[in-house]
């Protein structure tokens, strides 16, 4: 099989072609699922409802079925809008997320861009939606998005350095940024010197890991950190103007998003792509490693949207005391404590 | 009880302390945002206008009327069993405890006593108008505060104390069961065993909402020192109800001045206050009301005399001429009626003194230098039901 895929080797611009081709689908698929699977079904059956049941089979299609009327839905701006900015404003928070797919490795050949700076680069595309955020919300002409944009922005802000800081310790672990690279310190890796279940950096980066998750709570502004777009406060923030394909962009940018986060969760905790007593070498992972990483995808996904459906709403000052004062220093000590392990042992 | 000894010097006072809330070390440009009438937050069309510095408020003025439904002058048009029918509508969510103090005024007026079934009966079902009022402000109040499942459970639960009405009286939110001198019906068969056992479902909601939500520590860094209302202001604004004892004023109509035709000192219960004052207060003086109305439920169960549920009264009722004034403790807080009386077919005149209109009063002084999720933890914790605002 190796042979086959170095025999095909195709001109640039068919390479090209095939990556934005497989990211472009990549990205409304995955937020179909996770739309799916947490926001209409596991909610549901938390809540104690039903969620979809009459779209296709025990209510799989419902998503598409709404994907379809938004589509069918007028485009309205609002009078006082300035048109050009609220129109281009959703594209750009699609595009961030759209980057965010070119770094991620599914298996050590499926990956669009294996980039030696991954961590950096992902992380440093994540916050450009806060453009297309801060856009929206100035454009819309309206109080509530302009609020709800402001509010967006000191919050990624604030959540940024402490996301940062907690994956620094996974990098210094592993000894390098790119994410396959972490994939193999992590499947290589002994605990006392056993190996038999690798080394997930969970094990060690369990702070880490918690700091990352609440971080991407906040990025993805999802409950409890969801002021941005809180409806009982400002009707959905930067949203709220916002009608048809463009809301739809916005909501598939924000469940790609939340499926990129927890995929790269995956990657830098979970070990990503690849299983234990497997060397990452294998062919098998031109199979395996989309399937696994799926798997553990869903397990992050789940923590994420599980805390979403239980916990209220902090307010905007509670949410900033929170990320400086307990997160950052949390983090900072996270990254001395590995450095110094990592000197001594 | 506060005494309130000059009205004038309470108003500066209050003044003052509101004046002190509000920090404006780096004022800047104000902006005025206008919450309502269409707001997720208000439940019905409240119109809040908010001038904002920042995220500050710096006043709040709730504007209502948007749903005024003229009831005071319908009722000089209406027969007394069609007033019935229509103050069920003020307060929709506890809807048989608007009925209560009409009749019971009306009872006054024509000197009818209810039998002794039918007060019993007349005090479950309002105890559960209360359960179903009250156990959805606490999912509510989740709900505005961005815990959505809180909200479903209490939809869920409710569900059981609606049942329970429906099967009693024909109807899930507007029961119009109340009668001068009795009710329109017995209970149905095996309605005191279904009861209780719905009376342990809500306990158990109880438990689940306090785990769940009044527990949280999110939900207590939101409510917790958020909108306090000391008791002084609490009386000078005239708050009833729960928000009047969450400021630790032990004001219970049910206990202090409960009219003839409620049984409350037939079952053996507490009345909650909280010291604080502030959201937090409001929603634990409400959560630990809703027990309390189990438990007077289930006793009350118990005891349920046999007997006719209707005393003799006219088929054609006139009520002779005169003036009654009537206020039990509704969900909402102090609810009453002031009826006049010609001795005509239709009451002269009704005056609705309801909860929430008051209640709400208070919401320029407590909201000046909240931030505006504080303004929906007031708003939230305040708990109005538009219909009670506008009559």
């Amino acid at each position: 099989m190796t042979l086959l895929l170095a025999a095909f080797a195709p001109p640039y611009w068919l390479s090209t072609l095939i990556k934005v081709l497989v990211v472009s689908a990549v990205v409304p698929t995955t937020a179909l699922i996770l739309g799916m699977v947490f926001l209409f079904k596991i909610m549901s059956w938390m809540q104690s409802r039903l969620g979809p049941q009459e779209a296709g089979p025990r209510g799989t299609l419902q998503l598409l079925a709404d994907g379809v009327k938004f589509l069918q839905k007028e485009d309205i701006a609002p009078n006082g809008a300035d048109r050009w900015v609220f129109k281009v404003a959703p594209l750009v928070v699609l595009m961030s997320t759209l980057l965010l797919y070119v770094a991620l490795p599914a298996s050590m050949h499926l990956v669009v861009a294996d980039l030696d700076v991954g961590v950096f680069f992902v992380l440093a595309i994540s916050s450009l939606s806060v453009i297309g955020v801060l856009m929206a919300g100035w454009a819309s002409a309206s109080k509530y998005s302009l609020m709800g944009a402001l509010r967006a922005a000191g919050q990624l802000i604030a959540y940024e350095l402490p996301m940062v800081l907690a994956v620094i310790g996974v990098v210094i672990q592993a000894g390098t940024m790119s994410l396959n690279g972490i994939v193999f310190a992590q499947n290589t890796g002994s605990i006392f010197g056993w190996g038999g279940i690798g080394f997930p950096y969970i094990l060690t980066q369990f702070v880490g890991f918690f700091i990352f998750i609440a971080a991407v709570q906040a990025e993805l502004t999802q409950p409890p950190f969801d002021m941005p777009v809180a409806e009982s406060e400002i009707v959905s923030g930067y949203q709220v103007e916002y009608t048809g394909f463009r809301f739809l962009i916005f909501f598939l940018a924000e469940f790609a998003t939340a499926f990129a986060f927890a995929a790269i969760a995956a990657v830098l905790f979970l070990g990503g792509w690849a299983v234990p007593w497997l060397s990452t070498s294998s062919d098998l992972y031109y199979v395996l490693g989309p399937i696994v990483l799926f798997a553990k995808v869903m397990i992050v996904a789940f923590i994420i949207f599980w805390v979403r459906f239980t916990y209220p709403r902090f307010r905007e000052d509670q949410l900033q005391s929170l990320a400086w004062k307990v997160l950052i220093p949390l983090a900072l000590v996270n990254i001395v404590v590995t450095a110094v392990l990592k000197v001594v042992l | 009880m506060t005494a309130i000894s000059d009205p004038q010097s309470v108003a500066a006072l209050a003044a003052e302390a509101v004046d002190n809330r509000v920090n404006l070390d780096f004022e800047t440009e104000g902006m005025t945002l206008n919450m309502g009438p269409q707001h997720p937050a208000t439940h019905g069309t409240l119109r809040i206008i908010a001038r904002l510095d920042g995220e500050q408020v710096i006043s709040a003025e709730p504007m209502c009327g948007y749903m005024h439904r003229g009831y005071e002058k319908l009722t000089e048009v209406r027969t007394y069993p069609q007033i019935n029918a229509l103050i069920n509508r003020i307060d929709w969510l506890g809807s048989f405890a608007n009925e209560v103090p009409f009749i019971l005024a009306a009872e006054k007026l024509m000197g009818v006593e209810a039998p002794p079934r039918a007060q019993w009966i007349r005090t479950i079902l309002f105890e559960m108008s209360r359960i179903a009022n009250i156990s959805l402000f606490l999912g509510d109040f989740g709900l505005q505060l961005g815990g959505m499942t809180a909200g479903f459970y209490a939809f869920r639960d409710r569900e059981w104390v609606l049942n329970q009405i429906e099967s009693a009286t024909g109807g899930r939110f507007h029961p119009n069961f109340d009668r001068i001198g009795g009710l329109k019906d017995d209970l149905p068969k095996g309605w005191i065993e279904s009861s209780h056992t719905a009376m342990d479902k809500l306990l158990a909601f109880c438990d689940e909402i306090e785990d769940l939500l009044v527990g949280n520590e999110i939900f207590q860094g939101r409510t917790r020192g958020i909108g306090v209302i000391p008791a002084e202001i609490a009386l000078s604004y005239g708050l009833s109800g729960a928000n009047l004892r969450a400021s630790g004023v032990d004001w219970d109509l049910r206990r202090d001045n409960c009219p003839p035709g409620l049984v409350y000192d037939q079952a053996d219960w507490k009345v909650w206050t909280h010291p604080d004052g502030d959201c937090f207060a409001r929603t634990w003086v409400r959560l630990q009301e809703t027990r309390e109305a189990a438990k007077i439920v289930k006793q009350l169960l118990d005891t349920i005399p046999s007997g006719p549920v209707m005393a003799k009264v006219p088929r054609i009722i006139k009520v002779p001429e005169g003036e009654a004034y009537v206020a039990t403790e509704n969900p909402l807080g102090e609810m009453g009626y002031y009826v006049v009386s010609k001795g005509d077919l239709v009451p002269f005149r009704v005056k609705i003194r309801s909860a929430s209109f008051n209640n709400i009063s208070i919401v320029p002084w407590v909201a000046r230098g909240a931030y505006v999720p504080d303004l929906i933890s007031i708003l939230g914790s305040l708990y109005f039901i538009l219909g009670d605002i506008d009559r």
